[in-house]
């Protein structure tokens, strides 16, 4: 049967047709869905780990105990499941294990654009790279055969092109007769003390040189021979924009990225008269092509930033004329006529406005985090300074406060979600309290991870399957922490929300604000409830735009005849959050009884 | 089947459906034994931005994404996001776009005014440019929420896949409860 299927989904369907038990991951945009479409496969045991370092320990447990495992994260993910990554490639795996890395080119939704190819070269693991969805289902049921035959994890890379374009898959059955997980003692290999581990690392090199020679055969290293004038040695998603831009080219289309397969790549340049690469992000493989002795060239007219379209390769060839009669335009807005722009805003009613809205009038200094609250740094919130990666905001408050002066140091505040508290803000917050840092942590509980569209976590009562789960006390959690000041307020209740702020950020000691509002597009009953809609009286408004300092979509201006302008609230919009209400000093804002 | 492949931008505001739309017109080709490929950005965009989404259908398609400029039929939900991405289309392209206007955040908060004269700038650059009242057909068809529907069916005039592919695309994507409104949306558009 045929069906169409984003990269994402044909990872999962690989996953369920190669016969994984156990799937892993932490959401992370352009990853999340490859766990969200593997639940469908009851076959599979899918869960949400607080981190991608959790979820690297979890799937490299089952994979112990012999079952086909599949972890999935983003790109920076991998940085936080780094460190077992890197041991796991000394002790091997039993049973397959795959590890998706999902790359972000062009960062459309990342704090930065890291090339995970790296990582494969760095942890010495092979690394698989699909160049369209029927390629990610097939790389993945091979990912899990590799891993077993040279007993190494294997990463599986996809860029956001990959993961999120669909394209027609052919559906197979799930393998069966594979061996039934148990416990079996293999201390030597799984018991990483210098002295096995000195063992392990020959094997590990022993096993990139088999690899890297089997390289030379795979069906999945490529070469398709056209015109020999030119040939291209590429991979993934710009195979493909290859394909378009130079339908005549030869090519070497690699599915295996590391280790590379030298005596091909040397055949393809001995055919061709002038070779390239063109590969996004860095030149991993430009770079051991010339190592090789190979004359090649790819970086030195490619773009190393941002992710590359057929527009930009045909521009870089033309540049070097090669091509380009053709005339190329940026992708996306850039290269819009002059028109206002329409970046992301929190949605109508989102509990975190008022909090930010708060945390401006009182000129705080807010170490920000990741999450949809990262929005609070745009207008007319405006109350961020900064924002790194998952967790650092509890740390950069930390050491802000080190350094400034008494004065400066009440205003500084760390914000942070209660999904990327669990992530990776628990131990900051431990930190905070062990050397005694007086700052204030605002822990923006919503019960969900949100940006990424709304996936379960440890706050939220359920797990991914959908069964009910404990719900983490965060107070409690603070507490035993040693967080001497704990409260809870309603964010939608802006004097409350001032109050605590003013009094915990002038205290001299750690203490955490916790808001306890669920996000307003949790669609299970009864967790987010709608309140009386709010109107604007425009008898009353006097066109003091108070409110609209709140950038709530739902809140519009509307010139007038004669008057300056009064308020409008989109019935439509509107959830009834009243905190628009609060701000108006005219009462001109009422709700509906 | 001749080798020309078929590009088509699907734009509009994070929210408005564009997806699913999107994954209707690529059933459609499938159905009608095209190859297919679509791609669009998931995440941020989602928070009320602006969305693109490309579809593409032929013999063989290679790139997911439309060569720049080299778009054939733009498909707008929201006036000021159907300008922004004209650029992408291939000179003589089509539009096909709702009379639809989502402030922005700017024009909310009163900043800047919505830019006039959208549908006269775009017509003096695309003579082949419909205007769609997708509302209108809507509440035509009984129902508010089939706007992207009846939008659909106008672009469907614009491609060459029989009527019941795209009916048949129609009946597998859309709950069955609302698939009689959708029908009669489609239709509507279709009609236009």
């Amino acid at each position: 049967m045929k069906e169409i299927l984003s990269g994402n989904e044909a990872i999962a369907r690989g996953a369920y047709e190669a016969g994984v038990t156990v799937a892993t991951a932490y959401p992370g945009t352009p990853s999340t869905e490859i766990l969200e479409n593997i639940i469908r496969y009851k076959e599979v045991d899918a869960s949400w780990s607080p981190n991608e370092k959790v979820a690297l320990e979890v799937a490299m447990g089952a994979s112990f105990a012999g079952a086909r495992t599949l972890v999935a994260m983003k790109h920076v993910g991998v940085n936080v499941a780094a460190d077992p990554l890197f041991t796991l490639s000394y002790t091997g795996i039993k049973g397959g294990l795959v590890l998706v890395t999902a790359d972000d080119p062009e960062m459309h939704s990342s704090q930065n654009e890291q090339d995970n190819r790296n990582y494969a070269r760095f942890a010495k693991v092979p690394m698989l790279e699909p160049a369209d969805s029927r390629e990610c289902k097939e790389f993945t049921r091979l990912a899990l055969e590799l891993s077993e035959e040279y007993d190494t994890p294997v990463m599986l890379r996809t860029t956001t092109r990959i993961s999120h374009s669909k394209s027609i898959v052919e559906l197979d059955d799930r393998v069966s007769e594979l061996p039934v997980p148990a416990l079996v003692s293999n201390a030597a290999k799984q018991v990483m003390l210098p002295t096995n581990a000195k063992v392990r690392h020959p094997l590990v090199e022993a096993r990139m040189v088999k690899l890297a020679e089997k390289a030379n055969s795979m069906a999945v290293n490529r070469m398709e021979m056209r015109d020999t004038t030119m040939g291209i040695i590429t991979s993934g998603t710009c195979y493909q924009y290859v394909r378009e831009v130079f339908p005549n080219v030869s090519t070497l289309k690699l599915g295996l990225v590391n280790p590379l397969p030298v005596s091909l790549i040397r055949d393809f340049a001995a055919k061709v008269d002038r070779l390239f690469v063109v590969e996004e992000l860095d030149p991993c493989i430009e770079e051991q092509v010339k190592a090789l002795g190979i004359s090649v060239s790819g970086k030195d007219f490619l773009p190393l930033c941002g992710e590359l379209s057929p527009g930009r390769i045909r521009a870089a060839f033309a540049a070097i004329g090669i091509g380009g009669e053709k005339a190329s335009v940026p992708v996306g807005e850039s290269s819009a006529p002059s028109l206002p722009g329409r970046p992301p805003n929190m949605c109508p009613g989102c509990p975190h406005r008022g909090v930010f809205y708060t945390l401006n009038k009182l000129k705080a200094y807010v170490t920000g985090d990741i999450g949809c609250y990262t929005l609070g740094f745009l207008p007319p919130l405006s109350a961020m300074e900064t924002c790194v990666c998952m967790g650092a905001s509890i740390g950069n408050a930390t050491g802000a406060v080190k350094v400034v002066s008494e004065e400066e140091k009440r205003r500084v505040v760390a914000v942070i979600g209660d999904s990327t508290f669990f992530h990776s803000g628990v131990t900051g917050l431990m930190d905070m309290v062990y050397n005694n840092a007086p700052s204030t942590v605002i822990i923006l509980d919503n019960r969900i991870t949100a940006m990424t569209g709304r996936q379960d976590n440890p706050a939220s009562g359920y797990t991914l399957m959908n069964e009910p789960a404990h719900k983490v006390d965060i107070p409690l959690l603070c507490g035993a922490l040693g967080v001497k000041h704990v409260r809870v307020v309603n964010p939608y209740d802006l004097d409350e929300t001032r109050q605590a702020l003013k009094e915990e950020m002038g205290r001299p000691e750690t203490s955490v604000i916790i808001t306890d509002k669920p996000c307003v597009l949790i669609k299970r009953e009864g967790v987010f409830q709608r309140g009386p809609l709010c109107a604007v009286d425009v008898e009353k408004c006097t066109g003091c735009r108070a409110c609209l300092g709140l950038g709530c979509p739902a809140i519009q201006w509307r010139p007038t005849e004669g008057k300056k302008g009064v308020s409008f609230i989109d019935p439509g919009l509107c959830t009834g959050c009243d905190v628009c209400r609060q701000l108006c000093k005219f009462d001109a804002i009422r709700r509906a009884q | 089947m001749s080798d020309k492949v078929t590009n088509l931008l699907l734009v509009g505001v994070g929210g408005q459906g564009i997806l699913l739309a999107s994954e209707i017109l690529s059933e459609t080709f499938m159905l009608a034994g095209f190859d297919v490929k679509k791609s669009e950005i998931h995440g941020m965009s989602q928070r009320g931005g602006s969305v693109v989404s490309h579809v593409r259908y032929g013999r063989e398609v290679f790139s997911p994404i439309v060569p720049e400029g080299e778009g054939d039929i733009l498909f707008g939900f929201e006036l000021m996001e159907t300008c922004r991405y004209l650029p992408l289309l291939k000179p003589g392209g089509t539009v096909v776009a709702n009379d639809l206007r989502i402030p922005p955040p700017s024009v909310l908060m009163g900043k800047e005014n919505y830019p006039e004269g959208l549908a006269d700038r775009i017509s003096s650059e695309f003579p082949d440019f419909l205007l769609v009242d997708g509302q209108k057909l809507a509440m035509e068809a009984g129902n508010p929420r089939t706007a992207n529907t009846a939008l659909l069916g106008a672009v469907s005039r614009r491609l060459d896949v029989a009527e019941d592919y795209w009916l048949q695309a129609l009946e597998r994507m859309v709950p069955r409860k609302a698939l009689e409104v959708n029908r009669k949306a489609f239709l509507l558009g279709r009609g236009l």
